[in-house]
């Protein structure tokens, strides 16, 4: 269980995390959704107790992290920034970790045989693979046996047989009852992953909701129209609630809007139609529709425009 | 790949993050980088080989030196040659047994291992004072007793181990190593960064000390003993200069800048983000 009530980070001048308030519960995984950039990373690490929330509070399995006696029985991590030392072979790595808390050498070997690592165990980390490296970031998140797991963009750098790997992975680490909380830029890795999504965008919460609701709910028709006067039926159409993006000369795609509006809006000012389809939108799209506002380089360009 | 779509076996609880547990841990780190086992490695030979080579060569040469150049000649200036060089070896891997966890993000992993961080600023401090212990005091009684073996034909080279301050010296350069490693140690905690660490280092050594030459003399010897590099070096000097402080004083206050050094990277670590 991860309770976040209004944890804000700011580092100089950028609010990295915004009043977040969320519940990450036990028995299902929590994809934590949002573009890169989002504040994705800065939540995880107040939640390790790594950085300290400028305000707000957050804690794990009842108590702040750094209050726990025993965290890595409680809390297993994998960030997304590398935190081995390249020096180190990849079993001493988790034997230091293990250490710490008493944990045996024979479970660090029963991890590495798990993550699939035992042919290189006593090679340098630093010669290691994206894939490999994040195996041995798994391992290490497991060595504890913990309730709760953070895992920060844990399918980077896997091949599909690994991303397959950890999918069954977690599904099953929450079927066990643990608290699993993932993270992810990928919609559509979330979808097939997690049960529940907690979506943010530049460090504010967007959804808290089940994925088959955010799925229900984001995922809306577009019209698709071809005409050799776009520009024009462009202007026509954009209003509040309306989107439009072009993904090819002549090619708008309308969100917002039915087809029959949009055909009779061409006929009323005589703009002529090549194409007037409708097709429902991905659920990249429906991700990128919820965060369309809150992407930082989308602000700047409309900053730049306004200007 | 089935065997690994299995659920995590269970693991017995084992209880606590303990200050021994990490103990463990920090000596686990040390002695499984390679560049940590060379370092010390270097610091061994340099201490050990060092006035190996200056007894010979003094030993050579003995015969063409003039009374006044054979005076200038101590038989524990030569036994403690290689304290001087070592040390840069001791300081830098000093430096580094923190700072390369910043530089590797391995700093992340320990510090979700044991978020109380404290433990592991004394955790390594102890393990790395006590290795350069158990290694350098056999260094400087090698260093010694070899270098007096070399020197054995020459009458005015030979000086027993139970002189007056002879014991204290030898085993005060071994005492030196170990303070100018935590002293190390410490600024690499606080800087969290090896080059800036290793510059501090020569900086506050190398660089300050001959500086104080450049003020008026009363000046140079109203501060310069208080440095920490002069300080120190009086834990394993024989003799002493007219300006400089006591064995026992120079050592204290040595330990006491470490000391000092120490409470700051400790402020800064348990307030820092990581």
């Amino acid at each position: 269980m991860i309770e976040a009530s209004a944890l804000t980070k700011v580092y100089g001048e950028k609010r990295a995390v915004d009043d977040l308030t969320f519940t990450v519960r036990p028995g299902m995984v929590t994809g934590f959704l949002g573009p890169n950039g989002s504040g994705k990373s800065t939540t995880m690490r107040l939640v390790l107790g790594l950085d300290r929330p400028t305000r707000g509070d957050v804690t794990v399995n009842g108590k702040h992290y750094r209050a726990h006696i025993a965290p890595l029985h409680e809390v297993g991590a994998l960030l997304e920034a590398r935190s081995i030392h390249t020096g180190r072979s990849a079993r001493n790595h988790l034997l230091a970790l293990a250490q710490t808390h008493g944990i045996s050498r024979k479970r660090v070997d029963e991890l590495i045989d798990l993550v699939g690592l035992h042919d290189v165990a006593r090679k340098r980390a630093g010669k290691f693979s994206l894939g490999m490296g994040q195996r041995l970031g798994i391992a290490s998140a497991l060595l504890g046996d913990p309730h709760t797991l953070l895992l920060d963009e844990p399918v980077n750098g896997l091949d599909p047989e690994g991303i397959h790997w950890i999918r069954n992975l977690l599904r099953s680490l929450a079927a066990e009852g643990r608290t699993v909380f993932v993270s992810s830029h990928l919609m559509s890795e979330m979808a097939v992953t997690a049960d529940h999504l907690i979506v943010i965008g530049r460090g504010k919460l967007i959804a808290d909701t089940s994925v088959d609701e955010f799925v229900r709910r984001a995922s809306g028709l577009l019209v698709h129209v071809r005409t050799p006067q776009a520009a024009k039926l462009r202007e026509l159409v954009v209003r509040d609630g309306v989107h439009v993006t072009t993904t090819e000369p002549n090619v708008l795609e309308i969100e917002g809007l039915t087809p029959e509006q949009v055909g009779e809006l061409a006929a009323e000012h005589r703009i002529v139609l090549h194409g007037l389809s409708e097709r429902q939108a991905s659920l990249e799209e429906a991700f990128m529709h919820l965060t369309r506002d809150d992407v930082e380089f989308k602000a700047l360009e409309r900053e730049e425009t306004a200007a | 790949m089935n065997a690994i779509t299995e659920a995590l076996p269970r693991l017995e609880r084992t209880g606590r993050v303990t200050q021994l547990r990490v103990l463990r841990s920090e000596w686990t780190k040390l002695v499984s980088v390679r560049s940590t086992r060379w370092s010390l490695l270097v610091a061994v030979i340099l201490t050990v080989g060092l006035p190996m080579l200056f007894a010979g060569v003094t030993s050579a040469h003995w015969g063409s030196m003039g009374p006044n150049e054979r005076a200038d000649r101590h038989p524990l200036d030569i036994a403690l040659a290689g304290v001087n060089v070592s040390q840069l070896a001791i300081a830098v891997l000093g430096v580094l047994t923190i700072t390369a966890e910043y530089s590797t993000g391995m700093i992340r992993s320990t510090m979700i291992a044991v978020p109380k961080r404290l433990p592991v600023l004394w955790g390594k401090m102890i393990v790395y004072s006590l290795v350069g212990f158990v290694l350098m005091l056999p260094s400087v009684l090698i260093a010694f007793v070899g270098s007096q073996a070399i020197l054995d034909r020459h009458h005015l080279l030979q000086i027993s181990f139970s002189h007056h301050g002879v014991a204290r010296s030898v085993i005060g350069g071994a005492v030196y190593l170990v303070l100018v490693g935590i002293f190390a140690y410490t600024i690499g905690a606080i800087t969290r960064n090896t080059a800036g660490g290793i510059a501090t280092f020569a900086g506050i050594f190398f660089v300050i000390p001959p500086l104080m030459n450049i003020l008026p003399s009363s000046w140079n010897n109203a501060i310069t003993p208080y440095l920490p590099s002069e300080a120190g070096r009086q834990i394993f000097s024989l003799t002493r200069g007219a300006h400089s402080l006591s064995p026992a004083a120079g050592g204290a206050l040595f330990a006491g800048y470490c000391a000092a050094a120490l409470a700051l990277a400790a402020v800064l670590l348990a307030t820092r983000d990581t």
